[in-house]
């Protein structure tokens, strides 16, 4: 019972959706002048968990322009609340939509993503129209900014 | 994203790279199918040096580039042993190596290397990969990342790129053995169905240059 409550309010409460890359795909709008960056980490990847706090900065400072970041944790499911969500409260990150993606077998999707992408994380994809940069970064807040301006300028 | 968006020029990407200035090893770097893999020369964890040419008896070699810390080598040890139980005796030991930075990650360094292949019992080489130059020749990006090579007149030719199979978290649910198909093939004298196929896994902890 008191397991059924938890799992009631977490669900209530969540602030990380479980998407598969269909529902993730139609979360990104080619035809809007958005720029969309989303980033592939899992809280057991260190490196990944070290850069996060660049991407809610990120969010937090184009808060009122066109900018979606979108964090897409690699997780499995069964952890998402569990550990996703703990964490993601514990780091207190409000800006970022946050998702869980549950897709199976990751050699019949991770091309889907960027076929140069060999499957490591931390990588990040950013989008703005038909243009896209993907790599497996990892950046520092300023890193992340500079890319992330020069993206959406064009100049990369 | 599939979004029927053009793809990033080459050069773009580069462009991208060089301002970014951090990123893994690029997966064009490496060996190829097809091609032969380079020989090496690494510290296993007793102390001695470990090359391929060692195992110029054998049919062939499953190498593993895997580590201590990583969630996916743990998921994926008992299976590498089990790969090891399986294929040694037909030809195709395993060579498990550790490329990863200590520094960055103090549970990947060498003592602690020991202590896993004593607690684990590996009956293969765990060799340290301290320069990193190994992972680099092979265009290891990830652990674990496993590169299936026969034993050729011309040198150690590669059948296989990639994951160990299709299910990491559960071993029960593995619908797709690769690695073993894969050496179960090239036994038979036959081209792997699937020689290649990517995974998600911890990226190789690169040193700071």
């Amino acid at each position: 019972m008191i397991q059924f409550l938890l799992l009631v309010m977490g669900l209530s409460f969540s602030r990380v959706e479980e998407v598969n890359l269909r529902q993730l795909q139609s979360r990104i709008l080619a035809t809007s002048d958005t720029t969309y960056v989303v980033n592939f980490w899992a809280t057991w990847c260190r490196p990944c968990i070290e850069e996060l706090p660049a991407f809610e900065a990120l969010s937090r400072k184009y808060s009122k322009e066109p900018v979606v970041v979108i964090l897409v944790s690699l997780d499995q499911p069964q952890d998402r609340l569990t550990k996703v969500e703990p964490f993601i409260r514990r780091r207190g990150y409000t800006e970022s939509c946050i998702v869980l993606l549950n897709e199976p077998k990751p050699h019949l999707w991770i091309d889907k993503v960027d076929s140069s992408w060999s499957g490591s994380i931390p990588a990040t994809l950013f989008i703005r129209g038909n243009r896209r940069l993907f790599g497996e970064f990892q950046f520092s807040e300023t890193q992340l900014d500079s890319t992330f301006q020069s993206f959406r300028e064009g100049r990369q | 994203m599939r979004l029927g968006l053009t793809r990033l020029s080459v050069a773009q990407f580069f462009l991208a790279i060089l301002v970014v200035g951090q990123i893994a090893s690029a997966s064009d770097d490496g060996v190829s199918l097809g091609s032969v893999a380079p020989d090496f020369k690494l510290r296993n964890i007793d102390g001695k040096m470990v090359e391929l040419a060692d195992f110029k008896d054998q049919k062939g070699a499953i190498i593993v580039f895997t580590c201590n810390h990583c969630p996916y080598s743990i998921k994926y040890e008992d299976r590498i042993i089990a790969l090891n139980t399986q294929f040694a005796s037909k030809g195709y030991p395993v060579i498990a190596i550790n490329p990863n930075d200590p520094v960055k990650v103090p549970e990947d360094s060498f003592e602690n290397m020991k202590v896993r292949a004593r607690e684990k019992k590996f009956m293969f080489p765990y060799l340290v990969d301290e320069s990193q130059e190994v992972a680099k020749a092979y265009g290891a990006t990830r652990t674990p990342h496993v590169f299936v090579v026969s034993n050729t007149k011309e040198g150690w030719r590669v059948h296989y790129i990639g994951a160990i199979d299709d299910n990491a978290s559960s071993a029960d649910a593995v619908e797709s053995f690769f690695v073993r198909d894969a050496v179960n093939s090239v036994l038979d004298g036959k081209v792997p169905t699937t020689s290649f196929t990517k995974a998600i896994g911890c990226t190789i902890k690169w040193k700071n240059k």
